[in-house]
């Protein structure tokens, strides 16, 4: 059951994938990017990681693409004008299949015997509660980091737009 | 419910932090409740806040290193050591930046609240002993930068520099962080004393460990601006305000190359065998190119930005070099490099004048006439940069070759010692400009020297020269903090 989901929505992302590659609208490139992340979001699922699941879609989904196409309406990209060059689209076709083919002995590399099943993970690995749980007592220094992070990246991005100088 | 166990949490170890980042929010606070005149005071309020994290961190310092926040942070001489380096060109940034920001109309308490927001990043990333800590204040320390090289916004290079910096920038930290998210899968852990165990024990996986090592290696090689990762390097370091510049080179720097060297020495000892070969050439290049680069600038601020990459490569000799020695070396260096390299910048924006940036080194004509001491002060400065006796770059450098040739390595003693021949050429070019051509004949309003100008002059003269002529205590000072590595 699990390989089966798991296979309808690998190619559907690779499909969506393709599609954001090969089409011509910039909007329609960035709305199949958002099919991509939601498999995304599913294989997460799969892989036990229910809050990163969720994130995906709130923060990749929802914020980042919404951020893609107001850039996209905003810059008013238009079709690309003529038709793809398919010299370019085989290059790049071959350039992903190199790549395959580097990856492939690589993941023979990486398998690594009796830790296929997940052994050696707690029962609330990837929950909300579990990550919750790690974020506020082993990860809390990181997290309050962050809290500075974000307030500089704040106070520089009103600094570089909005400030009054004289 | 089963109850959380609370891990140990010693706040008293991140007050240095802790203190930077509530003096970046009062910043912020009287920036927008006091009264719009006289702002020279948030500057100075920011100095007092660094002021007392440097106490803070010197109390610390005496301790036996010890972690906090479940192995998350740790106290040690050799973090304590490189803290007080990023406070030290924090402090000095400030007070150049006081007079040149009033002039260039940017002196907001949002810019004194970014330098101390990256300075607390940069505290972070030098005492952090897992990958986590190491990123995040990492990023705090790059966000920071970023926004500040483009704060005079008006500025068409200061934006090019912002938006350079933050897109090769950006992308080196995905280099960073994909490394990191390899050494995890490989080893089972973030924490590097933790990764250490799994790799000297062998159980990683190798093939993911070697791959997520030299990601890592990018990405610090980018943050410390190594060749062939340098390219950012000159036109931020040229477009980026003056005092920012001075900030970068020095603070940034140091940290990123703490860093550096506590996750090599400390997670990959084991494998030094196979990583030494590669700082190896990432030090004779960086050295050379910077170096060669450097003879063919006419512009002060790109002069010493590609200066900078070389002093970069010098560094990576003395991590080449490692132990004990080594590791005392660099952390002499780059704390000389400090006083020396911010010295400099802080006379560039004194001929630099009120609202343009005169730093073509014709602007530096017949200056030793008119400006006797300040042209004097320069003088230091660049001979110490060049490493000419007996100024502390002579004794930073003789350090770190040394170094490297008590650990056999000759060869990379000898191109270094080449390199810092070839440096001396354009050091003295702008020395000679200075003394033996006349000034144009333009009239040019006379140079402003604010107090706290002099003020930074007078530290970065006694850091030059003192270092130079009483290295001892400081070196045995880097020499202990090394030992509770």
């Amino acid at each position: 059951m699990e390989l089966l989901i798991f296979y309808m929505f690998a190619i559907v992302s690779v499909a969506f994938a393709i599609f954001m590659i090969v089409a011509r609208k910039p909007v329609s490139s960035a709305i199949s990017l958002i099919g991509v992340m939601f498999c995304l979001a599913v294989f997460y699922v799969l892989l036990n990681a229910h809050l990163i699941a969720a994130l995906q879609i709130l923060v990749y989904a929802g914020a980042i693409m919404v951020l893609f196409l107001f850039v996209i309406m905003l810059l008013n990209l238009r079709e690309k004008q003529g038709a793809i060059s398919y010299h370019r689209t085989a290059l790049q076709l071959a350039g992903v299949a190199v790549f395959c083919a580097l990856l492939v002995p690589f993941m023979s590399m990486v398998t690594i015997p009796g830790t296929s099943g997940g052994a050696g993970v707690s029962a609330d690995f990837g929950t909300t509660a579990g990550v919750g749980k790690l974020l506020y007592t082993d990860f809390l220094l990181p997290f309050e980091i962050a809290s500075i992070l974000l307030l500089a990246a704040l106070v520089g991005a009103v600094a570089l737009t909005k400030l009054k100088m004289k | 419910m089963a109850s959380i166990p609370v891990p140990d949490i010693s706040l008293g170890a991140i007050a240095p932090e802790i203190t930077l980042a509530l003096t970046a929010v009062v910043a912020l606070m009287l920036e927008v409740f006091a009264e719009k005149k006289g702002r020279d005071h948030i500057a100075y309020i920011s100095l007092v806040g660094v002021i007392v994290a440097c106490f803070i961190t010197f109390r610390l310092a005496g301790d036996p290193s010890w972690t906090t926040f479940s192995g998350l942070y740790v106290v040690d001489r050799f973090g304590q050591f490189f803290k007080l380096i990023c406070l030290l060109g924090t402090g000095m940034t400030i007070l150049v930046s006081v007079k040149y920001n009033k002039d260039e109309g940017i002196d907001n308490g949002e810019y004194y609240a970014l330098l101390l927001f990256a300075t607390s990043g940069m505290l972070f990333m030098v005492s952090g002993s897992d990958m986590i800590t190491i990123f995040m204040g990492l990023e705090v320390m790059s966000i920071s930068l970023y926004a500040l090289a483009g704060y005079t916004r008006k500025r068409a290079r200061s934006n090019e520099a912002s938006v350079k910096y933050f897109i090769l920038g950006s992308l080196s930290t995905a280099f960073l962080l994909y490394g990191i998210a390899l050494i995890y899968g490989s080893t089972g852990s973030t924490q590097i004393d933790i990764i250490a165990k799994a790799v000297s024990s062998g159980s990683g996986v190798e093939a993911v460990l070697d791959l997520g090592i030299v990601m890592l290696m990018i990405g610090f090689a980018f943050k410390v601006s190594a060749v062939p990762f340098h390219m950012w390097t000159p036109d931020v370091y040229q477009g980026a305000p003056t005092p920012v510049t001075a900030f970068m080179s020095a603070g940034p720097k140091a940290a990123a190359f703490a860093a550096f060297f506590r996750v090599f020495n400390v997670a990959f000892p084991s494998l030094q065998a196979d990583w030494w070969v590669i700082i190896w050439i990432l030090a004779v290049a960086t050295m050379t190119v910077g170096n060669v680069i450097a003879l063919l600038q006419n512009d002060v601020k790109r002069m010493l930005a590609y200066s900078s990459i070389a002093h970069a490569g010098y560094i990576l000799v003395g991590f080449v070099a490692g132990g004990a020695l080594g590791s005392s070396a660099i952390m002499y260096y780059m704390l000389v490099y400090t006083f020396m390299n911010i010295g400099a910048f802080a006379i560039v924006t004194v001929v630099g004048r009120k609202g343009e940036e005169k730093t073509k080194f014709s602007d530096f004509t017949g200056l030793g006439y008119r400006y006797p001491l300040m042209a004097v002060a320069l003088v230091i400065f660049l001979f110490s940069l060049a490493g000419i006796p007996p100024t502390a770059g002579f004794v930073g450098k003789f350090y770190i070759f040394m170094a490297a040739l008590k650990h056999g390595y000759v060869y990379l003693a000898v191109i270094g010692v080449v390199n810092s021949v070839i440096s001396i050429f354009y050091y003295l070019r702008l020395s000679v400009m200075m003394y033996m051509q006349d000034e144009p004949g333009e009239d040019l309003p006379p140079l402003v020297f604010a107090p706290s100008l002099i003020a930074v002059m007078i530290v970065a003269i006694y850091g030059s020269l003192w270092l130079g002529i009483m290295p001892a205590g400081y070196i045995s000072f880097a020499q202990s903090a090394f030992l509770a590595l």
